[in-house]
C-alpha cells in the first residue's frame, strides 16, 4: 500500500511557460484527409499544441517559469534549499539537468539538485519526492520543475503521437510551514507495462545505431524510427480508465476524504475520450473538473501543472481551494494527491 | 454472463451500424464502422460492465464477437 502523509509543507506558487509556436490539428499535415483531423480532434479534445523550436529544450522552459516565479514570489535565491526536475527529455544523457538549472538558476552551492525520470505520473510523484524533503524543516524552500518537450521525439508522420503531444515547461514553489495542512499521495507502479509507451532505441538496452533511424510503416499513418515514441494506445487507454479512478477512489477512501468537499479535479491531460471515461466512473461534476488538452494538447507531467496555471490562475490567486490531482501514463506509473491552495502566488502564462 | 448480453452491449457501441447486424459470429474488425476509436469504447465497455481490463493483443487476437465474449469470461 503505497499512502504517503506529508506535513508541514505549503505550496507558495506555481508558474507554466510554453513555446509561442502553436500548430493546428485541423490543417496538420500528419492526417491523410481532413475528415481524420476532425475525427481525432472529436475524440482526443486536441484541437492545437504548442511547439518547441530545435533550439529551445524543457530546461529552457523550467527556466523561464522557475524565474519568473522567484520574481513574483519575491524570494530571495539564497533561500532555495532544493531543486527537482521531473523530466524525460533532459538537455544531456548526463549530467543531470537540475545541476545544469541550479547553476543557471544562481542558486547557492548549498542547494540539494535532483533528476527523476517519469512523463505523466511524474508530478505527483515529484511532488511526493520534495514535499518529504521539505517536511522535516531542514530545508525551507525548494523549487519543483516539471516539463517535457514531448514532440521532439514523436514523429512528424505518426498521427497517433504528434498531433497529440505538446510542449510545456512549469514550476512550484514549496515552503516549510508547520501550519500547513497535510498533503496525501497514493502511488503506484506497474512495469510490466514498460512497453505500453516506449523509445526503443538510444538508451543502453538498445544503443543508438544507423538501424535506428530506419523509418517503418507501423500501420496506416504511423509511420517512424525506434528513436521515436512509441504508444500502444489500446494498452494505454485501458490501464488508464482502470487505475486512475481507482487510485482516487483510494486515496479518498484510506485518507477518509469526502469527495464532495474537492473544488477541483486535475488529470493529466491524456486525451478527452479517455479523461472523460475516467470522470464518468468517479461520477465527478463537469465542473470540478479542469481541461487544458483543446490548447495545449498532452504535456506529459507538465499538463497537471499547465493546467492550473491556464485554467484557475485567479481562483489559485484569490481562494483557498482543496484539490485533487491524479497522473497516469509511461512506465506504468500512477498516482494521486490531495492538496490545498491558499491565495498562492500564479504566474501569468509565459510564451517563448 | 451472458452471450446475448455480451452482443447487446456490444452493438450498443455503434451509431451506423444496425443493431440487427451483431451476432456472435460477426468479424468486428470487418464491420465499415470500426476504428481504432471504436476499439476503445469496446475496452471501456468490457470495464464497465464487466470490470474486465482488456489489453490491445486481446481486441488484435480476437476475430468474432464470440472470441472476445469468451475471453472477458474467462476473466470475469
Amino acid at each position: 500500500m503505497a499512502y504517503l502523509g506529508v506535513k508541514n509543507v505549503e505550496i507558495k506558487g506555481i508558474a507554466a511557460c510554453v513555446p509561442k509556436l502553436s500548430e493546428e490539428n485541423i490543417t496538420s499535415t500528419v492526417f491523410p484527409t481532413s475528415e481524420d483531423a476532425i475525427k481525432f480532434i472529436t475524440s482526443t479534445g486536441v484541437e492545437r499544441r504548442r511547439i518547441a523550436d530545435s533550439e529551445t529544450t524543457t530546461s529552457d522552459l523550467c527556466y523561464l517559469a522557475a524565474e519568473r516565479l522567484i520574481s513574483d514570489l519575491n524570494w530571495d535565491k539564497e533561500s532555495i534549499d532544493c531543486l527537482i526536475l521531473v523530466t524525460q527529455s533532459p538537455d544531456y544523457i548526463l549530467p543531470a539537468t537540475s545541476c545544469v538549472l541550479q547553476h543557471r538558476l544562481k542558486l547557492k552551492e548549498e542547494c540539494y539538485a535532483l533528476d527523476i525520470s517519469l512523463g505523466c505520473s511524474g508530478w505527483v510523484y515529484g511532488m511526493s519526492v520534495i514535499t518529504n524533503l521539505i517536511s522535516s524543516g531542514s530545508f525551507k524552500r525548494g523549487l519543483f520543475l516539471c516539463g517535457e518537450t514531448a514532440l521532439k521525439f514523436a514523429s512528424h508522420s505518426d498521427k497517433s503521437t504528434w498531433p497529440l503531444f505538446g510542449d510545456a515547461g512549469t514550476c512550484v514553489a514549496l515552503e516549510y510551514s508547520i501550519n500547513a495542512n497535510e498533503i496525501y499521495f497514493h502511488l503506484a507502479t506497474d512495469g510490466s507495462g514498460y512497453q505500453a509507451i516506449i523509445i526503443p532505441d538510444g538508451g543502453y538496452r538498445n544503443p543508438f545505431s544507423l538501424n535506428s533511424l530506419s523509418y517503418y510503416q507501423a500501420e496506416e499513418g504511423i509511420n517512424r524510427n525506434n528513436l521515436h515514441t512509441i504508444m500502444n494506445g489500446m494498452d494505454v487507454f485501458a490501464f488508464g480508465i482502470s487505475k486512475a479512478p481507482e487510485s482516487v477512489k483510494n486515496l479518498c477512501s484510506y485518507f477518509s476524504i469526502d469527495q464532495n468537499i474537492i473544488d477541483y479535479y486535475t488529470f493529466h491531460q491524456a486525451n478527452f475520450f479517455m479523461n472523460e471515461k475516467i470522470r464518468k466512473k468517479l461520477k465527478l461534476p463537469e465542473d470540478k473538473v479542469v481541461y487544458s488538452l483543446k490548447d495545449y494538447g498532452n504535456t506529459s507531467c507538465a499538463s497537471i501543472p499547465l493546467t492550473l496555471v491556464s485554467q484557475l490562475k485567479n481562483e489559485l490567486e484569490r481562494n483557498k481551494l482543496r484539490h485533487i490531482a491524479c497522473g497516469f501514463g509511461v512506465g506504468l506509473s500512477w498516482g494521486s494527491v490531495y492538496f490545498e491552495t491558499d491565495k498562492i502566488v500564479c504566474s501569468e502564462l509565459i510564451e517563448y | 454472463m451472458e452471450l446475448q448480453e455480451f452482443i447487446t452491449n456490444f452493438a450498443n457501441q455503434f451509431e451506423e451500424t444496425d443493431s440487427s447486424v451483431f451476432t456472435k459470429d460477426t468479424v468486428f474488425k470487418n464491420l465499415d464502422e470500426w476504428s481504432s476509436l471504436m476499439a476503445l469504447s469496446i475496452i471501456a465497455m468490457c470495464d464497465e460492465a464487466y470490470d474486465v481490463t482488456l489489453k490491445g493483443d486481446d481486441i488484435s487476437n480476437s476475430n468474432t464477437i464470440e472470441d472476445l465474449f469468451n475471453l472477458v469470461k474467462s476473466r470475469a
